[in-house]
């Protein structure tokens, strides 16, 4: 039987494989057992991973085939390296051979892995590439976020250049990392230990109020399934009218909230009735807020 | 006028000559030309701006009017930042998020048959350049031009590398260092374009490359960049 | 960085699974890589790990490992970020009572 409530958040790169995928289906593509490590990392005296921090593969979801890959947060904070990009990428690219119900990433990454950094910012745009094209070919992308680090730097950008986006109610969607921003701009702009302020700014709340994430569920693998099984095979357009209505759509974000410091201010804008209780409701009572703010605009 | 503005400015002088329909309303940078017989596109930036949520969109509009108004022209994208934008109301805004619409609209053109071909005028640093010369089919870069992730002191704090060390592993490491010579040879750039330059940009915009994304295969080839195709192949095989 | 290298000598049978990998490269953790190997009915172990000068007692805790699980044609590879004495035992047995199972 399936735990129903086991933490996304907290499971493993594998565990959350293990517990999205149909039980026993899951086939390891480059796994432990090639050693394919990073190559740049021994000559930092920093210790490798056989899997270089991503585990990718195929397997089953709700009976359909899917390719699916997983970042492990606890591995040098799911950065990307040359390795670990490269296996994403090669994931997605297969997307163009077998056609599958989706490519499904299971995102938790900081960006960039600053100890191989140009390998690793060139992976980035390799990935995203890699995204565009299968896409291009009808094959939805599905991007999930939960764990320790959320996605930050070029994985953000790979995130929403994805069909779809669901996050935990822990995770956050963004650029720049609070700390990095504090640590350039000053505490004026960005105080970073402001844990609330962080997740106002960055969190999954936020982001589907401002309709930059599609769902956000409670962290449970089992929710983050049924988020995923509902998208198969629901490939978004990616042509010149969808785009430009995405255009039209973030234009008007930038001039509706011009004014906004703070997360709080777009969401009273945007009609939330209470926006400081946002903070504290569970997935359900905050998914029902937005059902009736989608009702309402309709 | 800024004195990025006005190297800029000399830069599209030198490429078009004089009279071109190209402005420089820093920092973005926007217009028509014609270089050696054929009209193209030219979008970009200037003053080593950083990119926030607001330089993305109006790149990103650029790039769709050349679409939606003049199919099939060529662009050439003038590439001049310092990375994103670090401030809360960006992220706020979804930065990622403008910057992910941004290099979708470079995809979509690329799609329909825009030649995109990307030019590092002066300064890439990360996010910046995933933004821009990373999204085109092939970008290149003006000796002198600065191309990097994050500078060594910044590094150094972060992963907690003593600062000459990672200096020296700079000198030996193309998957490190910063400087264009390290993107080229691990793929991440085409080329460095020297000598004379209408002629090199002419030769970028015809140059049609079969690879959908070549970065890896140069990278191999030149070395810097060893493990990338064939880890990406092998997971492709599905092995 | 150590790069330790140990033989030992096999006990008992070789295992069902062609391998398991159990634990994540961080901080204080290890990841601990179990292969059904022909190793002439014995065992080897690959350590690499950033804390310096165990050598050791890596191999008494291995040689302990080798022998309580009763293992035999097993290659043994770490990958250590520095983790306790405890966790590193925790990690082997996880792996061994992973690399025992029958195949799912």
């Amino acid at each position: 039987m399936r735990p129903v409530r086991r933490s996304y958040d907290e499971a493993t790169a594998r565990g959350r494989i293990d517990g999205l995928l149909d039980a026993g289906t899951f086939r390891e593509f480059c796994g432990p057992t090639a050693r394919r490590s990073s190559p740049h990392l021994p000559a930092l005296g920093l210790p490798v991973s056989f899997d270089d921090g991503v585990v990718v593969g195929e397997g089953r979801l709700d009976g359909r085939p899917v390719l699916i890959g997983s970042q492990e947060g606890g591995f040098m904070g799911g950065s990307v390296g040359e390795v670990h990009g490269a296996k994403l990428t090669g994931l997605l690219e297969r997307g163009l051979d077998v056609e599958p119900a989706a490519v499904v990433l299971l995102l938790d990454s900081g960006g960039v892995r600053l100890q191989e950094a140009n390998a690793g910012l060139i992976a980035m745009g390799e990935i995203q590439r890699a995204v565009f094209r299968v896409r291009a070919a009808g094959v939805p992308v599905i991007a999930a976020i939960g764990g320790r680090n959320g996605c930050y730097g070029g994985m953000s950008i790979v995130a929403r250049s994805c069909d779809w986006i669901v996050v935990s109610e822990q995770g956050r969607l963004s650029i720049s990392g609070p700390e990095v921003i504090e640590a350039v701009e000053g505490i004026e702009e960005f105080d970073a230990q402001d844990r609330a302020l962080v997740w106002r700014t960055m969190g999954g709340k936020h982001r589907r109020l401002l309709g930059e994430v599609d769902a956000l569920v409670e962290n449970s693998i089992e929710a983050f399934r049924m988020a995923v099984i509902g998208w198969l095979e629901q490939p978004r357009p990616l042509d010149l009218a969808a785009v430009e209505a995405e255009h039209a759509r973030l234009e008007a974000r930038l001039r509706r909230f011009a004014e906004c410091r703070d997360g709080l201010d777009v969401w009273r804008d945007l009609g939330v009735e209470r926006p400081e209780e946002i903070p504290e409701l569970d997935a359900d009572a905050f998914n029902a807020v937005v059902a009736s703010m989608e009702e309402r605009d309709r | 006028m800024s004195d990025g503005a006005a190297r800029t400015a000399r830069l599209l002088d030198e490429l078009f000559g004089a009279g071109h329909g190209v402005a420089v309303d820093a920092p973005l940078v926007r217009g028509h030309a014609t270089l050696g017989g054929r009209d193209v596109a030219v979008i970009g930036t200037t003053d080593q701006v950083h990119i926030g949520a607001r330089i993305a969109l109006a790149l990103a509009g650029h790039v769709l009017d050349v679409v939606r108004d003049t199919p099939g022209r060529p662009i050439l994208l003038i590439v001049d930042n310092s990375g994103q934008r670090l401030s809360l109301w960006d992220e706020l805004m979804g930065n990622n998020g403008c910057i992910a619409h941004l290099t979708k609209c470079l995809d979509l053109a690329r799609r329909r048959e825009h030649r995109v071909v990307g030019l590092v005028h002066e300064l890439a640093v990360s996010g910046g350049f995933m933004a821009t010369g990373m999204a085109t089919e092939a970008c290149y870069a003006l000796p002198g031009a600065e191309v990097r992730v994050m500078a060594a002191s910044a590094m150094s704090r972060v992963t907690g590398i003593a600062e000459e060390r990672l200096r020296e592993l700079f000198r030996t490491s193309p998957a490190l260092g910063p400087g264009v010579d390290n993107f080229v040879r691990i793929g991440g750039l085409h080329g460095v374009l020297d000598g004379d330059l209408r002629a090199r940009i002419a030769e970028a915009l015809d140059h049609v490359d079969p690879d959908p994304d070549p970065r890896r295969r140069l990278g191999t080839e030149r070395g810097g960049r060893t493990h990338a195709a064939e880890v990406a192949a092998m997971v492709r095989a599905g092995h | 960085m150590d790069h330790l290298e140990f033989e030992f000598e096999g006990r008992g049978h070789s295992p069902r699974r062609g391998h398991a990998l159990v634990g994540v490269v961080g901080s204080g953790n290890l990841e601990v890589l179990l292969e059904h190997a022909e190793l002439g009915g014995n065992c080897s172990a690959v350590v690499d790990t950033s804390i310096r000068g165990f050598d050791s007692l890596w191999e008494r805790v291995l040689a302990d490992f080798v022998d309580r699980h009763r293992l035999a044609d097993v290659r043994i590879s770490v990958n250590d970020g520095g983790a306790t004495p405890a966790v590193v035992t925790l990690r082997l047995d996880q792996a061994a009572a992973e690399i025992r199972e029958e195949q799912s």
